[in-house]
């Protein structure tokens, strides 16, 4: 049943339990990698081939002098404009009836230049398979009908799945309460940048402490391509003419 | 300054040798073409070099970048849709642009190969004699510099912080892959007995080469702005030194002398400069 699914991570519900992590990696079968300690309580460190979604811990002072954390559960954003498809020379990653972004294993070559695309390093690269992987959106659930693995688990609601025009009205009516209580610093993520998100978030700080890029630098690889190709256009002329005009010399120790 | 989260793609030695052979051979074949066309008789022999430098370089590209692959043997969904058959090509991703150039740049590659081998025992083969002849290494030029060149736009259409961030990696790698081509053909020339006209030449048009690239590398560095400052770690900075080497004392012997043993080792710094500037980019901006 073709819909258009989506997302919405409220991180001021996240109570960093990571029931999201382990639901994912059960239904994915994903083993992940062994687990790294530094000074907090993430240990799965980043998201990757491994890891397909993410509880960040972002400690910060608050404005009583304590310390508090930010946490919120990452995951692929699956991107209206998604920078991982655009570059994608095998049409390996598609866009799903339910208008997720989705690498099918079988045709992926593991070329690896969806990874050096994905402004929110999502992407990874299985070594063990030779593919790039990321979250599905639990495609096989969906094609079930059943919610995936992440927000079924999540105990407090801080991930909710639904139809993404839904996603978007209970987002906004969230930004309005939490602002209203006096949550000044509340923002959502998600609604403008790469043609509108799959995964909206509700933050509490700005967007780069999570890892998400500003609106104003959400733009895809492409915007690349006129410019370095007219730049090299230029050199090759240049460099023909340089050749021309030495090969054309004549005098000097000829 | 756009920023971004990204993870490297782990494009590691594969990528820097064919991005340094896939300069040289692309580069190697146009300045042949360049020779044929506009030079005399005393320039055939370095033409025909350059003809048959090129193809040997160019075989070894497509097997580094298959090895490269998660999958090596899916390297024809490059090119081939595995659901529908049909042509896979995506104007829009260099990587699908290089695979077809890669591809058709073979081609010609191999029919001027042919045709140097041909002409080597005295005969040329028919369909490469008169214009249809001129046309036809043009074109192969042209798909050669754009082997040459294509490579930093590869780098650039990314969200891979420093790749991202400037639009002269494209043309600084052309610039590059044109110097190390004459550089290679100098030194093959060289080690020959060819006529010591053709040597000038290519001495002299790798002196222009030069100037460019290093124009383009204060472009590359303003281009990226704060940005660039991830060289200044020592390793990459030891690097940059050792690109600087290979451009800015092989400019110096060029001017100075024509000599062989000189010009021949200012042709080996250039190469190592090249392959130096492409382990720089390449590794720099994933570590």
């Amino acid at each position: 049943m073709a819909r258009t699914v989506g997302f919405f991570t409220d991180t001021t519900l996240c109570i960093g339990c990571k029931a999201c992590e382990v639901a994912c990696k059960e239904w994915n079968q994903l083993p992940g990698h062994a687990p790294q300690f530094g000074d907090g309580y993430d240990n799965t460190s980043q998201l990757d081939e491994q890891n397909w979604r993410h509880v960040q811990f972002h400690e910060r002072t608050t404005a009583k002098g304590g310390v508090a954390w930010n946490m919120m559960s990452d995951v692929c954003k699956h991107c209206a404009l998604a920078s991982c498809m655009e570059v994608c020379p095998t049409n390996a990653i598609i866009r799903t009836e339910f208008d997720t972004v989705y690498i099918q294993p079988s045709v992926c070559n593991g070329c690896r230049d969806c990874i050096a695309a994905c402004p929110y390093h999502v992407i990874g690269f299985d070594e063990a398979s030779g593919l790039a992987r990321k979250c599905t959106f639990c495609y096989d659930r969906l094609q079930a009908n059943l919610t995936p693995a992440c927000a079924k688990a999540c105990p407090t609601e801080s991930i909710k799945f639904g139809d993404l025009d839904t996603m978007r009205e209970v987002a906004g009516a969230r930004l309005n309460q939490l602002r209203g209580q006096g949550m000044s610093e509340a923002r959502l993520y998600g609604d403008k940048e790469y043609g509108g998100l799959h995964a909206l978030f509700l933050l509490t700080d700005k967007p780069e402490i999570y890892g998400l890029p500003p609106t104003e630098s959400a733009v895809l690889p492409s915007r690349n391509n006129v410019r370095g190709y007219l730049g090299t256009l230029v050199t090759a002329a240049l460099g023909v003419a340089g050749a021309v005009f030495a090969f054309r010399e004549r005098g000097g120790k000829e | 300054m756009v920023e971004h989260f990204v993870t490297p793609p782990q494009w590691e030695w594969y990528i820097v040798w064919y991005f340094f052979l896939g300069g040289i051979a692309g580069g190697v074949y146009a300045l042949g073409a360049i020779l044929r066309l506009l030079g005399d008789d005393r320039d055939a022999p370095v033409a025909r070099l350059a003809f048959l430098l090129s193809l040997p370089v160019l075989a070894v590209c497509p097997i580094l970048l298959t090895l490269d692959l998660g999958r090596p043997l899916r390297f024809w969904h490059m090119m081939i849709d595995s659901r529908t058959f049909g042509l896979n090509f995506k104007y829009w991703s260099p990587m699908s642009v290089g695979v077809w150039v890669l591809l058709i740049f073979c081609v010609f590659a191999f029919v001027s190969f042919l045709e140097a081998l041909a002409s080597l025992r005295g005969s040329r083969a028919p369909f490469l004699a008169g214009g249809l002849g001129r046309v036809f290494v043009i074109v192969g030029a042209v798909f050669g510099l754009f082997l040459a060149g294509y490579t930093g736009i590869l780098l650039s259409v990314s969200n891979q912080p420093i790749w991202s961030d400037t639009w002269a990696l494209g043309a600084l790698l052309l610039a590059s892959g044109l110097s190390v081509a004459a550089a290679t053909l100098s030194l093959v020339t060289r080690l020959g007995r060819h006529e010591q006209s053709a040597e000038a030449k290519l001495t002299r048009a790798d002196r222009y080469f030069t100037i460019l690239e290093l124009v383009l590398l204060v472009v590359f560095f303003l281009s990226l702005g704060a940005v660039g400052s991830r060289f200044l770690a020592p390793r990459w900075m030891a690097l940059w030194v050792v690109v600087l080497i290979g451009t800015l004392v092989p400019l110096a012997l060029h001017f100075s002398t024509e000599r062989r043993v000189p010009a021949m080792f200012a042709a080996v710094l250039t190469l190592v400069g090249g392959l130096a500037l492409r382990i720089v980019v390449v590794f720099g901006a994933q570590m």
